[in-house]
């Protein structure tokens, strides 16, 4: 009786720590479908590179982490330290989403829609080599785990916020979750409080009347991939604070499956991407964690092959009537 | 518009069925102009299948010409580029399917010729048998990978495409414990990350292609010879006018009552029917596949040859494959790569700069920018100049012509490169990209002043940075084709550009 009832507790503690994680990586994929909604919302373009600026900022903060003391004996209080970390990698990856748009797509805005889907692909990959050629191919490691140890050597971010029942939350799940809704929140009301917001939703619906309403679409774009670009630097350093690692092809995979993220929610939805991501983030922790860790992404990618054949416009979008 | 198209034409009353938009679409075409206008003209002119037999025939000679073994192992690969090339075509150039899972075609050939010719299954069946089942699985998969073609386009087409490629790199890497996701005890199918190694040559009339890469030249070659003519016809036919109606204007093409659905699902089938063609080749010429070929970059670069040469014309694509290949060969070797990035510089220089004073305008500038660029730098950092042009593993001679002037003109660091010089080019990558794209903003004399720190730069990140780091400066090169082509010409060296009025 009792090995049955530890077995039970065992699997339910085994599901809560798979739900909790998933719920973690969710949220990235949330932040970066963020992206990828918005710009698809007023371009109707596939942004390639979007995943690949999510890469840049987890470098970029990765960089501000350790110019700023080792994690063992950093210069200043976690708080700060963190916060710079997210500041610099939002306001790195908003310059270059900004930058990629000027150069890469902006001189395709008329061009036939294959040609700045292959300028993004060339982007992507541009930016993936980039990051091999400045930083090596070989993965580096946020060291979040030791940052601020205590005597057992577990780093603040990595000890228990609090516990439910038998299982725990660590602060670093709990700094994902909670950063990923006040963004979300703090998108929401630009989107739908402010001006610039407004003329974001007017372009969405019909850039071309809208520019003849006087608004200035190519700024409008700009903005979106400003804002897209900030909050997939914010993924990449939440990336490297829960699971530390790094690479330059982290933003291919990533980028693939936030963008079916955004897919899955609705494509131009900001609450739809984020739920979205927060089911594919669901989906993958439980297919590793339940059906077969090596074959997690061929699992993953059939799932969503099938939801895009069959509900391509979302869990909750209706179709869409495409004009012509 | 070309500049010798005059004015407007004297209006003629258009005739009964043929309106002026009609009539005049001849005009709204234009080709490269320029030289590479001319050659393209020149190549157009010829009948296409002396372009073919000079071709193969080149192809064919290099084997007899050359001793050296790796210049024929350049030639095979080449030429299973240009294959691949070729098939990548039908749908990217000719339907405008943006086919992103390609590889996985070339992939999958491989994988099933080596599967039923090596010690895996313990199948080693004769090369007659393999080939055509091979190629016909292969459209089969085609037929099958492409029909979310049915409810799909576009971007959406197009990532589903590139997730059966992740699909099919998940397979093949980890397929050596494949258990039918639970339902069976695990097998081998694969061979997991190490792939399938000793597969059977070709067996052709008895006689075994065993002499690697010669005896595949000619297999590629015969090859291309035979998908060359194929494709010159069906480009030709009723499909492949269909195809590119589809790729001009799929809603138009659909109301014209062109099946659009069953033509995306051809074009895909058709092209992977090459690929796997390509594909038993790879697995015999190699005597093994491994998973890693058959990913992303191969991808990319497949479609970085496709695009240079001009999506949609079968000679532009040939082109681009072995431009692109040979190019990234070359890159392998510093010494090579120098003579070809400062000749391509100057020819390009040569080629965009007009009029003459402005040319010597610029070349005197960079000659002196750099000549006191490396004064200043030598006078403050001793250390930083006369180093020598290329360190590590990679011999440079240090003497001749061209290092000579590169040595005087160039800032280069002296002794072993340490992380802190590789650093400053890291730095100085950046910034030159940086300017690079502020010399596309930039108009009048802004830009060509600026251009000569731009070109300075550029040599130095080149001979400090990418020259040392030739495994990665490569797959950077293919990335910066597909962004300048997609940016200046998007039909690529030799496509036409439709200059389109709405």
């Amino acid at each position: 009786m009792s090995t049955v009832l530890a077995f039970q507790l065992q699997t339910w503690n085994f599901f809560f720590r798979e739900l909790v994680g998933g719920l973690a990586v969710g949220s990235l994929y949330a932040l970066i479908a963020l992206g990828y909604t918005m710009v698809y919302g007023v371009l109707k373009l596939l942004n390639f590179a979007h995943g690949d600026v999510y890469m840049i900022g987890a470098y970029i903060g990765f960089f501000v982490l350790n110019a700023l003391g080792s994690p063992l004996n950093p210069v200043m209080p976690i708080v700060p330290l963190i916060l710079l970390a997210f500041a610099a990698a939002m306001v790195g990856c908003g310059i270059l989403g900004v930058v990629i748009e000027r150069f890469a797509y902006r001189p395709l805005r008329k061009a036939p829609r294959i040609a700045p889907l292959i300028s993004a692909i060339g982007v992507s990959f541009f930016l993936q080599q980039t990051a091999v050629l400045l930083w090596s191919p070989n993965p580096r490691s946020y060291d979040t785990f030791s940052l601020r140890p205590d005597s057992s050597g577990i780093g603040e971010l990595f000890r228990t916020a609090f516990t439910i029942g038998n299982f725990s939350i660590q602060y670093v799940q709990l700094v994902v979750i909670v950063t990923t809704i006040a963004l979300m929140i703090g998108l929401s009301l630009f989107v739908w409080r402010t001006r610039t917001g407004k003329a974001m939703r007017a372009v969405s619906y019909d850039a071309e009347a809208s520019s003849m309403m006087g608004i200035d679409v190519d700024r409008v774009i700009t903005v979106t991939f400003l804002i897209g670009s900030a909050l997939a630097g914010a993924a990449g350093v939440m990336t490297g604070l829960v699971y530390q690692q790094l690479n330059p092809y982290m933003g291919f995979g990533a980028g693939l499956k936030a963008f079916t993220a955004a897919v899955v929610g609705g494509i131009g939805n900001i609450g739809g991407a984020v739920l979205g991501g927060l089911l594919i983030g669901l989906t993958e922790t439980f297919t590793v964690g339940y059906l077969s860790s090596a074959f997690s992404d061929l699992i993953l990618y059939s799932i969503l092959v099938v939801f895009l054949l069959f509900r391509s416009t979302g869990i909750r979008g209706a179709p869409v009537l495409q004009k012509v | 518009m070309s500049t010798e198209s005059p004015g407007p034409q004297p209006a003629t009353s258009p005739q009964i069925g043929v309106d002026e938009w009609v009539q005049r679409s001849g005009e709204r075409i234009t080709g490269p102009a320029g030289l590479l206008g001319t050659a393209a003209r020149l190549v157009n002119r010829m009948p296409p299948i002396l372009l073919l037999a000079v071709f193969i025939g080149l192809a064919c000679a290099i084997p007899e010409l050359s001793t050296s073994g790796y210049v024929i192992g350049v030639t095979a690969d080449t030429l299973l580029y240009v294959l691949l090339a070729m098939g990548l075509n039908v749908a990217v150039g000719w339907a405008g399917i943006l086919d992103l899972g390609y590889v996985v075609f070339y992939g999958f050939a491989a994988y099933l010729f080596a599967e039923l010719s090596s010690a895996h299954y313990n199948l080693h069946w004769a090369t007659w048998q393999t080939v055509p089942l091979v190629i016909a699985a292969t459209i089969l998969l085609g037929f099958v990978l492409a029909l979310p073609s049915r409810r799909l386009s576009g971007d959406y087409l197009a990532i589903v495409m590139l997730f059966f490629l992740q699909i099919f790199n998940n397979f093949t890497t980890n397929g050596y414990a494949w258990n039918w996701l639970g339902l069976t005890g695990p097998h081998d199918v694969t061979g997991g990350p190490t792939g399938i190694n000793n597969v059977d040559r070709f067996r052709v009339f008895g006689r075994v292609l065993s002499n690697a890469p010669t005896d595949y030249v000619f297999v590629s070659a015969a090859g291309i010879a035979v998908v060359a003519i194929l494709f010159h016809f069906v480009n030709r036919s009723r499909t492949g006018r269909a195809w590119r109606a589809l790729r001009e204007d799929p809603l138009a093409a659909e109301m014209m009552g062109i099946p659009v659905k069953w033509l995306s699902l051809l074009a895909v089938a058709v092209g992977a029917g090459v690929a796997g063609f390509a594909g038993s080749v790879n697995g015999a010429y190699y005597q093994g596949v491994f998973p890693d070929t058959f990913m992303f970059p191969l991808l990319i670069t497949v479609y970085a040859m496709v695009i240079l040469g001009g999506a949609g014309s079968l000679g532009g694509v040939v082109f681009g494959a072995v431009v692109v290949n040979v190019l990234l060969e070359v890159l392998r070797t510093p010494d090579h790569a120098r003579w070809v990035f400062y000749a391509a510089l100057i020819l390009g220089l040569l080629a965009k700069l007009r009029p003459w004073r402005l040319l010597a305008a610029l070349v005197a500038g960079l000659a002196i920018f750099g000549v006191v660029a490396h004064e200043i730098v030598g006078a403050v950092w001793a250390r930083g100049v006369g180093g020598p042009i290329a360190t590590g593993p990679t011999s440079y001679t240090t003497h001749g012509f061209l290092a000579t002037v590169i040595r005087h003109w160039m800032v280069l660091p002296k002794g072993t490169y340490t992380a802190e010089d590789f650093r400053i080019g890291n730095y100085a990558f950046v910034i030159v990209i940086a300017l690079v794209l502020a010399c596309t903003v930039l108009k009048g004399w802004k830009r060509w002043a600026l251009l000569v720190p731009t070109i300075w730069g550029a040599c130095f990140v080149w001979e400090t940075v990418l020259i040392e780091q030739n495994p990665v400066t490569r797959p950077l090169f293919l990335g910066v084709i597909l962004i300048v082509l997609m940016a200046t010409r998007p039909a690529g060296l030799f496509g036409k550009t439709r200059v389109e009025i709405v």
